[in-house]
């Protein structure tokens, strides 16, 4: 194992825990694989974000408030399998929470160490090529908080790109929604569902067997649609690829 | 703005179930969308130009009153009169009496965003005039007794072999599908009602606070003679339009046209300043309405950016939701992002509370916005509203003040992971839940629904502790 330098902690999200949590056990492999120290916090639970996005400010806040003494636990940066709850943490909160000034302070320093995994990966660790391999003919979503909240364009199809033996299809369409939106697929079932298919034509169109992205929502979603119409497309998030050797 | 008939849930499903509208709204927000790209790509540097524009149009919102002060002052020394409207009706009368007083029978319109939010035809109708839209799309929705469907391309919803077949139906000429045989019936229909019309009402993109001039853009013409044939001009005009100078002008021009059509600039740019003086051209009378109709209220509230906007409609064609039902599904003459906030906001008492959850919060429209205008964030806010206010779904506010509860004590949050876990495990079926009851059944009408895995994260993380303890 490479010496340790990098010490981070890791905020799994309450999808991944519950739902993939193979996403997460890919996560914690890859980073101590690159030789990360990660740190698990205990007692982690959910970052308040479908709270937020449904309005109920209130509850939203307990779960901010909650989450960011987890994470003051520990000064050193944390990294999320999750665009859209980095986003969260990274965007939302210091609104969430700039009128208390117990917390204010508080979100702004959270905010300012949290890393969604890509990111981290390619920002901090500086790293392109994982040593990945394996043989899959990949596309890529891009879920709509890491790209347009948090800005990460690139760093994912670079990820992406440099496993060996796997082959990397575009998808038509990319960067369109896939539907998912939180309690949006199920408060707007019908309009979530339209959008949904729209996505999954694209990832049949694409002609890949795997869909990736970083996001367990959307794969849930994705990976949910593509099993009613029976497909033989799998979904995976980029770490569970990421640290696939055959 | 007149209350739907039909529930939010409701017009989404006539929408989605319409072929026609799929093809038409296919055909027009792709090319729309990869216009605008190419429109932007025109200009050296489009970041900048759209910060500029931003902060434009957030520095007049912050001193509107002066800007509006100006804006009168301006526009009553070279000839013109303003009239300040609270609300739709206030604005229907200042228009009905201006063509009572003055003995007008016939109007002729180029479009007007703000006309419609009034319902300023059926105003002018049942006050015994006749009222005729000259922008194609409106022209084409006024005959099929419609409202428009987007803000820049009113009869986007309708595939032009529709569009064939209402012009045949209405004005007897021979159905075709081609668009410029169209235009050409139009036109000629037209042509006429622009020299007998009395008064010629019209929309403003934006008014020049330091001139007293108005900019209005169209691809037609029709608005240049809207404004110049009849010997009244009657503009309506929202009191956000206003921009302090004609440098200021320039700079919105850059991105408007760039971000609707991915023109640099649209056919047509009407710069009016004043009515006929002395010379031959140009209307005897021109009069400004200036409608507030819920907008000062919104100036320095969380949704008060809603107000820089400058309807270009770059974020109907961006919104995967309005990509997939149209502008006619929000119910109100404002439709897309910008109408799924700025309608709740503008008529706080009507029944629009479910226009801000048609969002996945994508950010599509905040990407393409012009001026940069955070949409998502308000509706954010709006939906935080809707929870304060009581409207919202009271299993909603429940199952989040549950969630909450057990996601602030880890010990009650892996219990109730464990009893959803059984519970679903009870009914799975390789893995997956086929059907959920209501209100989860929306989700598995046409999706699978995980089940909570046999060992969570940090079930995981916890044997793996215990694990490293043991050695």
């Amino acid at each position: 194992m490479p010496e340790t330098i990098f010490s981070v902690q890791l905020f799994a999200t309450c999808l991944v825990d519950a739902i993939r949590p193979a996403a997460g056990l890919a996560t914690l492999r890859l980073l101590e694989r690159l030789g990360v120290k990660v740190i698990v916090p205990s007692g982690q639970t959910c970052c308040g974000q479908p709270a937020f996005n449904s309005g109920c400010l209130a509850d939203a806040r307990a779960m901010a408030r909650y989450t960011i003494d987890l994470l003051e636990k520990s000064p050193v940066p944390i990294v999320v399998p999750s665009g859209s709850c980095s986003d969260m943490i990274v965007h939302r909160y210091r609104e969430l929470l700039a009128d208390d000034p117990a917390y204010a302070s508080k979100a702004e320093r959270v905010a300012a160490r949290t890393y969604e995994l890509s990111q981290y990966l390619s920002d901090v660790l500086k790293v392109q090529d994982v040593g990945a391999q394996c043989r899959r003919t990949i596309t890529y979503h891009p879920s709509c908080h890491l790209l347009r909240g948090l800005g990460v364009r690139s760093a994912p199809s670079q990820l992406l790109d440099s496993i060996a033996d796997a082959r990397c299809v575009s998808l038509p369409g990319a960067e369109d929604c896939c539907g998912f939106g939180g309690t949006f697929a199920v408060k707007m079932g019908e309009l979530s569902s339209a959008m949904l298919n729209r996505k999954l034509d694209a990832i049949v169109e694409s002609g890949a067997d795997t869909v990736v992205a970083c996001d367990v929502g959307c794969l849930m979603h994705i990976e949910g649609g593509l099993k009613r119409r029976g497909s033989n497309v799998v979904v995976r998030h980029l770490a569970e690829v990421l640290v696939e050797s055959e | 703005m007149n209350s739907p008939l039909m529930s939010f849930q409701q017009r989404v499903s006539h929408a989605l179930a319409d072929g026609q509208l799929r093809v038409a709204l296919d055909r027009t927000t792709e090319r729309f969308t990869l216009k605008r790209v190419a429109g932007l790509a025109s200009l050296p540097d489009a970041d900048v130009v759209r910060d500029r524009a931003r902060s434009i149009r957030l520095h007049t919102l912050s001193r509107l009153d002066e800007y509006l002060e100006q804006f009168e002052a301006n526009v009553t020394s070279v000839g013109g009169q303003v009239h300040w409207a609270s609300d739709a009706q206030e604005a229907n009368e200042i228009v009905l009496d201006l063509a009572r007083s003055r003995s007008v029978k016939r109007v002729v319109k180029s479009k007007s965003m703000v006309s419609e939010e009034i319902e300023l035809n059926q105003a002018l109708i049942s006050g015994g005039l006749d009222v005729v839209e000259s922008d194609l799309g409106e022209y084409i929705i006024q005959l099929a007794g419609e409202t428009p469907s987007h803000i820049i391309a009113p009869a986007v919803h309708k595939t032009r072999e529709q569009i064939g077949q209402l012009l045949a139906d209405k004005l007897g000429v021979p159905m075709t599908d081609d668009p410029v045989e169209m235009t050409a019936t139009a036109r000629s229909a037209l042509r006429d009602v622009f020299l007998q019309s009395e008064m010629g009402v019209s929309g403003v993109n934006f008014g020049v606070a330091s001139t007293g001039s108005l900019a209005i853009v169209t691809n037609e013409g029709n608005a240049s003679l809207t404004v110049t044939a009849p010997r009244i001009h009657v503009a309506m005009m929202g009191i956000e339009r206003v921009v302090p100078t004609l440098d200021d002008l320039a700079v919105m021009l850059l991105v408007l046209a760039r971000s609707a059509t991915g023109q640099k600039l649209t056919v047509y740019t009407d710069l009016l300043t004043g009515p006929r003086r002395g010379d031959p051209d140009g209307p005897e009378e021109l009069h400004v309405v200036l409608l507030d109709n819920g907008r000062s209220r919104l100036v320095g509230t969380e949704v008060g950016e809603v107000l820089a906007c400058i309807r270009c409609g770059a974020c109907l064609n961006a919104c995967p939701v309005y990509q997939q039902i149209g502008g006619h599904a929000y119910g109100s003459v404002y439709s897309g992002p910008i109408g799924a906030v700025l309608t709740p906001s503008l008529d706080r008492e009507g029944p629009w509370h479910e226009l801000p959850e048609a969002s996945s919060l994508c950010g599509a429209c905040r990407e393409v916005c012009p001026v940069r205008i955070d949409i998502p964030r308000m509706l954010l806010a709006l939906r935080a509203e809707t929870v304060r206010s009581g409207k919202a779904n009271q299993w909603v506010r429940i199952v989040f003040w549950l969630y909450r509860i057990a996601a602030t004590k880890p010990r009650l949050f892996r219990c109730g992971v464990s009893v959803v876990r059984q519970l679903t495990r009870m009914f799975f079926v390789n893995g997956w839940l086929l059907r959920l009851p209501s209100p989860l059944s929306s989700w598995t009408q046409s999706r699978e629904f995980p089940v909570i895995a046999s060992r969570t994260f940090s079930e995981e993380m916890r044997d793996r502790e215990e694990g490293s303890g043991d050695e």
